[in-house]
């Protein structure tokens, strides 16, 4: 920008007073290339990352997570607090200040009546909301006067940022979706497709999947931003060439989500046009083991359920040594590059959660067969352990995935030095990930000894997290296999703490409670042996300058201070 | 003729309503979930509501039957009211798609353009290089020509497109920077230099089709050729003085195409169909391309949908392909 300033500056200077900051819409067009194609600018449908990312250049949140994972008022007057009186004292409600003067994209003004229609519009029974979850346990959502709104919940919160907070759970206007609430959500599609919002940007066209055009909104509060008239966003594709089209042939400026292999990336990076940067979050490639027995001999509904504990793997040892055996910095390297680290942690973030387990990082193959030994599972004939007529025999799957193969490769190939015989899975993802309980391979109803995903937590509060692993919420026939507890892991020590943890306030406590917690589940007990803490990686090209990557909130969330370098 | 065109016409319409109930059925036993692409931290009571929402709570047969409805009767309704101004299909639900939740046939008229232009340019290409080929690899067989022709048209049967595509966006595109490698759907032709735009970025879409059509019609061409150029009437012709040219373009030629003209037909339902691959690896918003991301995003109305238009328009141009087959030889009566 600076030297843009300066250009125009020296211009200017003729003409009148020299302009501190680019004009609006002064920069031109920039392109962005989503390889996965936005199919609706109503996240509250949706709830796919591509869609959240296209909707959070018009609609904007009362607050959202910085890139450090902070809050961070945006259309609020600041962020709620105990001491400025936002959060009442006993933490069951949160005062909200809009910012005054914030216009919608058609001119009239953004009030308080606004954000408690989005509340309704999401919490509507009948409309299938997305981000209902984001609402949960608030149990009203009232207008004090044009710009203050007082959210209540159930029960106390310590953390109150999850309703109208990050860009999954923005604003949208009461005039616009009045007719749209409820059953006739989705019948709205020139709502859904051309939602006013506050934000920098707002919709002129929308193709579903395939283009969206945008022009600066003329009524945006900062009068100088964006620095660009026009925003393309093109969908399709895949990642690789997603990555060519700025890395390589210049004819995008931005590519979202170009996870490919370093190498690859090294490749096109050595053109010069552009650059691929990571933004961590809590994002943790993980192997799950199952603690039940996904035995196909064992009768339907009865297979991986807390009925039947898994005959090899309950053996503590035997996980231990199976996470031993797994040098984490090779597969970093392989698989991800600047795009990831090596972890023994299922939270690696905020600070104050992140255990200071370190103990995995490195691979000790000869320690994890002395402890099988010690464990009484001794090499057989072939040279697969045996114990008690049961050989050390693994079924490990995951999804259909070029990094997560390799993954699976290297691990199976560790795990045969240390005498475990590992047979390979491969599910399609929308398969997996599915979660149709009629069908056998999905993650949840893991019939297998060990799976591989990854997961990750939104926010700062990384209590629902943990909490997903209490006894109830283990996936089986009862609950059509839907649940979050995918390994069963079971511990009643775990579950009280868990509930204590959501009694407790001051920040340092929780913080410590939870490193407790991560450690239970992951070198206490081996249950999830985390493998990487993944960044999300995205492309931008050298010109494109202002770019801030976010694994917090979306994307896209500064992309009113986007300007065009100038040689 | 007619008699025989009613009798294949009704018959068409139980085989299209089983055509639909087995893509139906198969869809419903595919495994997968329009729900998989929500992200694994919305929990699964919420994934529950959405699925409601999307109406996938009723039994299999409740929702074939009412997308049977929507299809056949609301959406012809709507396009009635939107002819003539009535409002018959007010308030009645058209078939809307799970992705976008916009109205399936919305979508597909917003993408028939591309796929008619950039296929339907590449298959009239693939036969105005295919037709000459094979004539003259025909009549010169076995020449240096011919040898030539063969091993083109073996190139192009035998490369996947997603192969030539991508080697064509790697050679042109990124080496040569001659084309784009990105298809800009929103470009529109107002004047000479957004016309060459135009024609430059639908050149390697084009040609990487127009290779693989090319191919096969021009085989066609030269098997038929070589039938008809060893039949008695050409040797009479011959006989009776005419110049090769006359032989060749007007006796041989016209015999030839029959056989041709079918297999062309036949190839049509494709130009609408669009071209799966071709249009994902350049980013040609078509219907190809659209069926492919709403397999992706187990979209079952946008399936369904698009396969049953698909199995329609294969039965009638195979319907088509009989008839000219009728008129143009004289030799075959349907009556």
């Amino acid at each position: 920008m600076k030297l843009k300033t300066l250009m125009m500056g020296a211009v200017a200077t003729a003409a009148m007073a020299p302009a501190a900051f680019a004009e609006r819409g002064s920069d031109g067009q920039v392109n962005i290339i989503m390889w996965q194609a936005p199919s609706t600018m109503n996240m509250y449908l949706s709830g796919g990352t591509k869609d959240v990312i296209a909707a959070s250049m018009v609609l904007e949140p009362l607050a959202r997570f910085t890139p450090e994972g902070e809050v961070v008022a945006w259309l609020a007057a600041e962020v709620p607090s105990v001491e400025n009186g936002g959060i009442s004292e006993d933490l069951r409600s949160v005062t909200w200040k809009l910012k005054p003067g914030v216009k919608w994209s058609d001119g009239t003004a953004l009030t308080s009546a606004d954000v408690v229609f989005t509340a309704d519009y999401c919490m509507s029974p009948e409309g299938g909301c997305a981000q209902l979850a984001k609402f949960e346990g608030v149990e009203s959502v009232e207008a004090v006067d044009d710009l203050t709104v007082r959210v209540t919940f159930t029960t106390p919160r310590p953390d109150p940022f999850s309703a109208f907070v990050s860009g999954q759970a923005p604003i949208i206007q009461k005039a616009q979706f009045e007719n749209c609430i409820g059953e006739a959500a989705p019948t709205c599609t020139e709502e859904n497709f051309n939602p006013i919002g506050t934000g920098p940007f707002r919709v002129t066209e929308f193709r579903t999947n395939d283009v969206i055009t945008f022009e600066a909104n003329p009524e945006y509060r900062d009068p100088d931003k964006p620095a660009f008239a026009t925003l393309v966003m093109k969908g399709g594709g895949d990642p690789a060439s997603a990555a060519r089209s700025v890395l390589e042939t210049g004819e995008f400026d931005y590519a979202w989500n170009t996870q490919l292999a370093p190498d690859v990336l090294q490749g096109m990076e050595a053109k010069g046009m552009g650059k691929v940067s990571a933004a961590f979050g809590s994002l943790i490639e993980r192997l799950e083991v199952n603690m039940t027995d996904p035995s196909s001999s064992l009768p339907e509904g009865e297979r991986s359920t807390l009925k039947h504990p898994h005959p090899i793997l309950s053996d503590a040892n035997v996980r231990k040594a199976l996470s031993m055996a797994i040098d984490r910095q090779l597969l970093t390297e392989i698989g991800y590059g600047s795009a990831g680290k090596p972890t023994c942690n299922l939270i690696p973030a905020p600070e104050a959660w992140a255990s200071d387990n370190t103990e995995c990082l490195t691979q000790d193959i000869e320690g994890a067969k002395a402890l099988l030994d010690q464990a009484g599972w001794v090499p057989g004939a072939d040279g697969i352990r045996e114990k008690d007529g049961k050989r050390l025999s693994l079924l490990y799957q995951t999804s259909v995935n070029a990094v997560r193969q390799d993954f699976q490769a290297l691990i199976k190939q560790w795990w045969q030095e240390i005498g475990v015989e590992t047979e390979l899975k491969v599910i399609d993802a929308s398969v997996y990930f599915g979660g149709d309980p009629g069908s056998p391979d999905t993650f949840q109803r893991f019939y297998a000894d060990i799976e591989m995903l990854a997961n990750f937590f939104e926010g700062g509060n990384p209590e629902p997290y943990l909490a997903q692993r209490t006894c109830n919420k283990a996936p089986g026939p009862d609950s059509q296999w839907q649940g979050e507890n995918i390994n069963r892991f079971c511990d009643e020590g775990y579950d009280k703490m868990i509930a204590e943890l959501s009694g407790i306030v001051d920040p340092a406590e929780r913080g410590e409670m939870g490193q407790r917690l991560n450690d239970m589940l992951t070198k206490d007990s081996h249950s999830i042996i985390p493998l990487v803490y993944r960044g999300t990686a995205s492309a931008h090209s050298n010109t494109l300058g202002g770019v801030q990557l976010n694994a917090w909130d979306t994307e896209l969330w500064n992309v009113a201070d986007w300007y065009r370098v100038k040689e | 003729m007619l008699t025989f065109a009613l009798r294949r016409l009704l018959l068409a319409i139980p085989t299209l309503l089983f055509i639909s109930l087995v893509i139906f059925l198969l869809l419903e036993a595919s495994p997968g979930d329009p729900l998989g692409d929500v992200p694994l931290t919305v929990p699964p009571e919420v994934k529950a509501r959405m699925r409601e929402a999307l109406g996938l709570g009723q039994a299999w047969y409740i929702r074939y039957v009412l997308w049977l409805k929507q299809f056949f009767w609301v959406e012809p309704l709507y396009w009635f009211d939107q002819a003539f101004g009535t409002d018959f299909s007010q308030g009645m639900q058209r078939v809307i798609s799970f992705q976008s939740r916009q109205p399936v046939f919305d979508i597909i008229a917003e993408r028939l353009p591309q796929t008619l232009t950039v296929v339907g340019m590449s298959y009239l290409a693939g036969i105005l290089i295919a037709i000459p080929i094979g004539i003259l690899s025909a009549y010169r067989q076995y020449s240096w020509f011919d040898q030539l022709g063969t091993f083109v048209s073996m190139v192009g049967f035998s490369l996947p497109t997603f192969f030539t595509g991508v080697v064509f966006i790697i050679v042109f595109g990124i080496r040569l920077q001659w084309f784009p490698s990105i298809y800009d759907t929103t470009h529109r032709v107002t004047d000479w230099d957004s016309f060459v735009f135009q024609v430059r970025q639908m050149a390697m879409p084009v040609a990487v089709l127009a290779l693989y059509n090319a191919a096969q019609i021009s085989r066609f061409m030269r098997a038929s050729m070589l039938d008809n150029l060893r039949q008695d009437y050409v040797r009479t012709a011959r006989a009776k003085g005419l110049s090769e040219r006359v032989v060749v373009l007007k006796h041989v030629l016209r015999n030839s195409l029959i056989p041709v003209v079918t297999v062309i037909a036949l190839g049509l339902p494709v130009v609408f169909g669009g071209a799966l691959i071709t249009e994902q690896v350049f980013k040609v918003n078509g219907i190809g391309q659209l069926l492919i991301l709403a397999i992706h995003a187990n979209d079952i109305p946008m399936v369904l949908t698009l396969t049953f238009i698909f199995a329609i328009l294969i039965v009638g141009f195979t319907l088509i392909a009989d008839l000219a087959y009728g008129i143009l030889d004289p030799r075959i009566r349907y009556d």
